[in-house]
């Protein structure tokens, strides 16, 4: 365990990368329109604020030995009950550094192009205090030194995607796409919540480092039921199996939100938590292969679901989620998968936002529409776009020598050092990758012209391609950068541990045959998406996988039939005996009573001597009953 | 002479007052039935003490002349004011307390 010192000097600035948006979000959601005019550029000067803190930060980790960078900035108290104490405290280290260089930058260039994105629109203002609010949130999960303090994190970027992606009010579809991403979130946050009362239940604490140092002491079945409820929560954030549904749902937001969900923020936030919480992990080996098997399935299905999506932004949504997939099975390897996950996920912000920026731009340019089988023959009206798109395209499926091929390769080998089931499972994920992208990019940019009649395509401004480039260069570069003299290896080891993986097939061979994978892949999206002309309308006749892979393999219809209509039935029985037994039973008291007390008012008749008729009556009872009793 | 007979005469007193409270309407007849009732009371109570030779019943009865002295008083200013608004002395027409 690395030792954490107290923050000074430069490293006490690590508030301002969390305030520096939250201001930004309070000035832009509070002030109405006042900040019409100028609403947007504040967004956008807060998040460089925050990056430029960023790089300081990063600037002065570096310049000390790797043993002493982990840095620690306590706020204040927050709850301070006899033996449970909560600070508000944020730790500094290699991990979330990373993090918030990827969370500052990307958010950054993604908050550029929503300059130009967003022109127009009448909530721009409104649209970028979400932004900076959702940034902040993120912020604040990868900088937490506790997990209760990572649990507002949590929350608040829950919170914001759920603003993000109902964004468009007056569209019928964005509510309850909303709210479908805000209910199954809720799910994984039981587990999260889950876990934080088993940690205060073992150990007493709920910070980071006194959870880890008293791990090692608690009972097996403790530690795995620790492990598997972060791993619950893990997937409601990260839109892993099985509560992936929502991910889909959440292209209702505006493109740039769903860039920012899809690279910097939101999704990663499960694997960050797997990562961090390592030293859990590593003791509860049945927690992890749960992880493996998680991040297996998630890889496969995303991987079909997006081969037969029409829809730009689903299929890249499904593309998203089998590349999670990937970093949930690196993490669940242990010590020979953290630093790989990290940097897949690091190449992935860069190549999967680039990606979804430059669909954003085919949008921009096709009048919003988000069809496949009516673009085609773009890349002679968008040059940069395709250009970028394209680099994005090659570098997630890991042609060499893009960002994809370094860390997705690298995640690859590990699981066939592990188990050559779960490699294999892993290369046939590498294939179907190749697949769907290919196809996207096939039937966007290549190809006949399939426009409907009323398009006029054009290329984008540069508010739009700037980022676009910027993000390009870094899915070609970033791999490299980062894998060149295991630089990310050596940066992350004092935080996860790094072990080599040692497997029985040599890493040339595993990558040839990944890349023999993703030959086959592009090859059989050549074959079905270029030689062959792409149908306007989607057919009819297909078999069972497609089908399935269209309904999203049936995730929808499971939850609809399994929770949503018996919770239905539920609900409404249970209203019905709200009605009719516990209402029933005071309005049937009240009513009983006023009947009652309408007949007893008789008694009253306002006449003096009926009353003392009464009393005389009265008088003369108590008298016959004492000369009965008396006797 | 027989004591009972003023025990006698003390319930044929009060029976008439009872009788006169149910059954007049004029609140003075009324009161003056109350005042009857009170008066036979005493006269029990005199009568009882006399029967067993202690004073007890004699000092209820002082009591009881104070508590009829303080009701006529009371009793009399509230027929006044009534008299005074509705211009009727019938207990009767007095009835605002029904519902």
């Amino acid at each position: 365990m690395e030792t954490i010192t107290a923050a000074s000097g430069t490293t006490s600035l690590t508030w301002l990368l969390i305030a520096l948006p939250l201001a930004g979000a309070l000035i832009l959601l509070g002030t109405g329109r006042v900040t019409n005019k100028w609403g947007h550029l504040l967004g956008v000067a807060t998040i460089a604020g925050s990056f430029g803190v960023a790089v300081a930060l990063w600037l002065n980790l570096l310049s000390k030995p790797s043993e002493d960078r982990a840095v620690r900035q306590f706020l204040f108290t927050w709850l301070d009950l006899g033996r449970f104490k909560v600070d508000v405290a944020l730790q500094l280290d290699q991990l979330s550094m990373a993090f918030v260089l990827l969370i500052t930058g990307v958010g950054l260039l993604i908050h550029i192009y929503a300059v130009g994105y967003m022109k127009g629109d009448d909530g721009r203002r409104r649209f970028f205090g979400y932004l900076n609010l959702f940034v902040a949130a993120m912020l604040l999960l990868v900088l937490a030194d506790s997990y209760a303090l990572l649990y507002i994190g949590w929350e608040g970027v829950g919170l914001a995607s759920y603003l993000l992606i109902g964004y468009y009010q007056t569209r019928d579809t964005a509510g309850p796409a909303a709210k479908k991403a805000f209910v199954v979130n809720r799910v994984g946050d039981i587990g999260m919540s889950v876990a934080i009362m088993l940690m205060f239940a073992a150990f007493g604490t709920v910070t980071f480092q006194g959870v880890f140092e008293a791990a090692p002491g608690a009972s097996s079945a403790m530690v795995t039921g620790i492990g598997l409820m972060l791993l619950l929560a893990a997937c409601g954030k990260s839109a892993q199996f099985p509560l992936q549904s929502w991910l889909l749902d959440a292209m209702e937001g505006p493109t740039p939100v769903s860039a920012l969900i899809h690279a910097a923020t939101m999704v990663t936030a499960g694997v960050y938590l797997i990562a961090r919480s390592n030293p859990i992990f590593d003791l509860a080996p049945t927690a992890q292969m749960a992880v493996i098997i998680v991040g297996l399935i998630t890889l496969l299905a995303g991987g079909i679901i997006a081969s037969a999506k029409d829809d730009i932004k689903k299929a890249l949504a499904g593309s998203t989620m089998s590349a999670i997939g990937y970093m949930m099975l690196a993490v669940g390897l242990g010590p020979t998968g953290y630093v790989f996950a990290i940097a897949f996920l690091l190449a992935h912000g860069f190549f999967k936002a680039g990606l979804f920026l430059g669909a954003g731009s085919v949008m921009h340019g096709m009048n919003d529409q988000v069809n496949m089988r009516r673009f085609g023959g773009l890349r002679s009206v968008m040059a940069i776009t395709t250009a970028t798109f394209g680099l994005g395209y090659l570098a997630i499926i890991g042609i060499p020598p893009l960002a994809g091929y370094f860390t997705k390769d690298l995640i690859i080998e590990s699981a066939m050092a592990r188990n050559p089931i779960i490699g294999g499972l892993a290369v046939i994920g590498a294939g179907l990758t190749a697949f769907y992208m290919s196809r996207i990019f096939f039937m966007t940019f290549i190809g006949k012209k399939r426009w409907t009649e009323d398009v006029h395509p054009h290329e984008s401004p540069w508010s739009m391609t700037v980022p676009m480039l910027v993000l390009a260069i870094g899915s070609v570069a970033s791999g490299y950068l980062l894998m060149r003299d295991n630089t990310l290896e050596k940066w992350l080891e004092p935080v996860t541990g790094f072990v080599e993986p040692e497997g029985s097939l040599a890493p040339a061979v595993v990558t040839g045959i990944s890349l023999a994978a993703v030959a086959v892949g592009i090859v059989a999206a050549i074959l079905l998406y270029l030689r062959r002309d792409v149908p306007q309308v989607a057919p009819e006749k297909v078999s069972f996988l497609v089908l399935a892979a269209r309904k999203d393999l049936f995730g929808d219809a499971f939850n609809e039939a399994v929770f949503m209509r018996p919770g239905q039935w539920l609900t409404r029985s249970l209203v019905w005996v709200d009605n009719k037994v516990i209402d029933g039973a005071v309005n049937g008291v009240a009513a009983s009573l006023g009947g009652l007390s309408a007949r007893a008012r008789r008694i009253q008749t306002g006449y003096t001597r009926s009353y003392s008729l009464v009393m005389l009556s009265g008088a003369l009872l108590v008298l016959v009953l004492l000369a009965i009793v008396g006797r | 002479m027989n004591p009972m007979n003023y025990i006698y005469l003390s319930a044929a007193l009060f029976s008439i007052g009872a009788f006169g409270v149910l059954f007049r309407r004029n609140a003075i007849v009324v009161f003056m039935c109350v005042e009857l009732m009170l008066n036979a009371a005493n006269l029990a109570f005199v009568t009882f003490a006399r029967i067993n030779g202690t004073l007890d019943g004699q000092v209820v009865a002082f009591f009881v002349m104070v508590v009829a002295a303080a009701e006529v008083v009371i009793g009399l200013a509230i027929i006044m004011s009534i008299f005074a608004t509705r211009r009727s002395a019938s207990i009767d027409e007095a009835n605002l307390l029904r519902s």
